[in-house]
């Protein structure tokens, strides 16, 4: 281990060995925070087994196979064990698997991944962030439910893990595994194992860096994928009540290595590996996602001259090239309206002038008319005129006639009619 | 004495003679254990060298009809047996309209039929048409999902359905009686006609009765099949060992496998082949001719 520095040996104790310690506490006194992702078929029993996994009754009522879409549905408990603290939070695929056409099944997961993602790194680009009492949602882990048919992983698990891999830590597992007998389990795990690897899809390994678990964790790696089986029921066994399965041929006992891998399961998802999946999903999965966002937003690690960039310079970069795009918008708009302005002017002018040119001739017309009328009035008076003096002469006429004719009878008949 | 009470006796001979066909078809998603029921049932292998496909070649996989022919013969009678199988069913990633080539498929066979009975030769006239079809309803969802109404709805006026329990080693008694109504409520509410078991004359005995009762009332059958023989209680039988105990599928307080067998061999085949000729095949040859 020779990096450059001195080895000094001590002469007495020191006490720094006592740092994993003050870690430790640091973290208990924290709280742990730890989120499961199940995917799976509709009752391919995903909240059976996470019951069975925490000894607990997680409120997950079962759903109908009817949903147009996928949907994710996430829940958080408070669990204590000892002195531990542990903010668990269950998400859950939901109507998954159902569809007539699931080539859209897979994306509500990725999305809800990234989102999560997202939401850090949002909180971590922040001026003022605060870390340390972020609730942190990324998912941890992610078990992906393969339905016991004895054959092979369904298409759709292929694209669905393929589309998962590099973003989340995923375990497989088989779920409702009592279906399978002994012997065919295990050509069923080597069928599954071998489609994963000829597909390049990457499914988490139990590390074996450590050298105090990697004896463990290498022969559990082998045992992949989990076959288990969970039950919400107990069954008395001798003299203890167990969780367990009963058919008329048997009892199936969930904690029973020879009957399962739930032990396996509990042992390498909560007792051993919890913590390497956090620090995976932080140091890898977030990172990755990290780097890829920055990307498309325009930031590099080294700029235009092979240099350098700092992520302030960036930053700085950034917001001047924002801000003159703004200020060029500006008065992009600006243009346009006084622009506008001006057309819509010239515009009323000229309608202005119509208007007005048809004011004038309705004047004139209305003038026109005018003198017309005046002269018909005259003409119409001239012939009243005329019509009266007529009228005076015949009158007097037929005065004079009357005198001599009877024109009495005439009148009374008109008055008795 | 006049004599005609030998009619039966004179049926039974020349049935035996002319042999019996049947042909029954088997539908649901791949891993269901379908090929292992129809061995279970049948007692033979049909399926020596079945070459299964992976899940990279199944996500945009189109749906097959494979038929396999075999003649059985047991005390003298013969049997014309013909599975329908149809690989590729739900398998891919989008199954709309997957139940297209099964339905062509059975109306080519009416359509055959027709013109044969039509025709002016009728002498070797082979009937193809499809008897029963064994639909698998898988055992680890809540009940049935959109495929299987959407594929019994397009079926059920064609072809006589007969829904089952897939894999039913994976369900409690409790979980199965469940299942059970969960999909008789849903056969119900989605309007889907099931083959009806025909009702028992009123003249049968009261054992037949009784067993005719219990018939009708464990549909939807919830089976289980075995290609090996297993030892249990010191005999031989067709079972499936576990580290916990051993299935066998005889039994009839594990399965209803016998119930199926019964069914559909022993006692309604006849009855299957009759509302195919007389109510499935009538229908569609009405459709035709009106057309």
């Amino acid at each position: 281990q020779n990096d450059g520095y001195r080895t000094l040996s001590l002469s007495g104790h020191v006490g720094f060995g006592s740092l994993p310690d003050q870690l430790v506490k640091k973290s208990i006194k924290q709280g742990f925070c730890f989120n499961i992702l199940c995917i799976g078929e509709t009752g391919s029993g995903k909240s059976t087994l996470i019951n069975s996994l925490f000894n607990t009754n997680f409120d997950d009522p079962a759903s109908t196979h009817f949903l147009p879409n996928v949907r994710l549905r996430a829940q958080t408990y408070e669990l204590r064990e000892s002195n531990v603290l542990l903010k668990l939070t269950i998400v859950n695929t939901v109507g998954f698997g159902d569809q007539i056409n699931k080539e859209d099944s897979y994306q509500p997961i990725v999305d809800y991944i990234d989102a999560q993602f997202e939401a850090y790194l949002q909180e971590e680009l922040k001026i003022k962030r605060s870390l340390f009492t972020y609730h942190d949602t990324r998912i941890h882990v992610c078990l992906y439910f393969i339905s016991p048919t004895g054959h092979s992983v369904k298409s759709l698990d292929l694209l669905t893990m393929k589309s998962l891999d590099s973003k989340v830590n995923i375990i497989p597992i088989i779920g409702k595994a009592d279906s399978i007998s002994k012997t065919e389990l295990q050509k069923f795990k080597n069928k599954i194992m071998s489609e994963l690897v000829s597909n390049g899809v990457q499914i988490y390994q139990f590390p074996t860096d450590d050298e105090t678990v990697s004896k463990i964790n290498t022969i559990m790696n082998g045992h992949l994928p989990f076959a288990v089986v969970g039950s919400t029921e107990e069954v008395k066994i001798g003299n203890k009540m167990v969780r367990a399965r009963q058919y008329p041929w048997g009892i199936v006992q969930v904690e029973n290595e020879n009957h399962c891998d739930f032990v396996k399961l509990r042992e390498m998802l909560i007792c051993t590996n919890m913590e390497d999946l956090r620090e995976q999903t932080h140091a890898r999965h977030y990172e990755l996602y990290r780097r890829c966002r920055l990307e498309e937003m325009g930031f590099r690690d080294i700029g235009p001259e092979n240099k350098p960039v700092s992520l302030q310079e960036a930053y700085e970069a950034k917001r001047h090239e924002f801000y003159l795009e703004l200020q060029r918008k500006e008065e992009e708009m600006r243009q346009q309206f006084v622009q506008r302005v001006k057309e819509k002017e010239t515009i009323l002018k000229e309608a202005e002038q119509q208007v007005q040119t048809k004011f004038e001739h309705h004047m004139l017309m209305h003038q026109e008319v005018k003198l017309k009328l005046e002269k018909k009035k005259k003409v119409l008076e001239d012939e009243i005129a005329m019509f009266i003096e007529k009228k005076a002469n015949a009158e007097l006429l037929q005065s004079q006639a009357s005198v001599s004719t009877p024109v009495v009878s005439l009148k009374r008949d008109k008055d008795r009619k | 004495y006049v004599g005609f009470a030998t009619l039966p006796n004179q049926v039974h001979r020349k049935s035996v003679k002319k042999g019996f066909d049947f042909t029954l078809m088997v539908a649901g998603e791949s891993g269901l254990g379908k090929s292992t029921l129809v061995n279970s049932l049948f007692l033979t292998d049909l399926y020596k060298d079945r070459k299964l496909l992976n899940a990279e070649e199944r996500i945009s996989q189109t749906v097959e009809i494979v038929k396999h022919t075999v003649d059985i013969e047991e005390k003298g009678v013969k049997l014309k047996l013909t599975i329908v199988d149809t690989p590729g069913f739900g398998d891919a990633v989008n199954n709309t309209e997957c139940w297209k080539p099964i339905t062509d498929y059975i109306d080519q066979q009416f359509e055959q039929y027709f013109r044969d009975e039509s025709g002016l030769n009728r002498k070797n006239i082979q009937d193809n048409r499809v008897h029963c079809c064994l639909y698998f309803i898988s055992p680890f969802g809540h009940g049935l999902r959109p495929v299987d109404v959407e594929f019994m709805k397009a079926l059920h006026e064609k072809v006589n359905i007969v829904p089952l329990i897939a894999k039913a080693d994976c369900l409690i008694p409790s979980e199965i009686r469940k299942l059970k109504e969960r999909i008789r409520e849903e056969i119900d509410k989605f309007g889907i006609k099931v083959y009806q078991f025909p009702e028992c004359d009123s003249d049968e005995d009261e054992e037949f009765k009784q067993q005719d009762r219990e018939l009708k009332e464990s549909a939807p059958f919830a089976v289980i099949g075995s290609n090996t023989v297993v030892e249990a209680k010191g005999q031989r039988v067709r079972g499936r060992l576990y580290p916990w105990g051993i299935v066998e599928v005889e039994n009839q307080a594990h399965c209803d496998f016998v119930k199926l067998r019964n069914m559909l061999i022993r006692t309604h085949m006849h009855d299957l082949k009759d509302v195919t000729c007389d109510v499935h095949y009538e229908n569609y040859r009405a459709q035709c001719i009106q057309q």
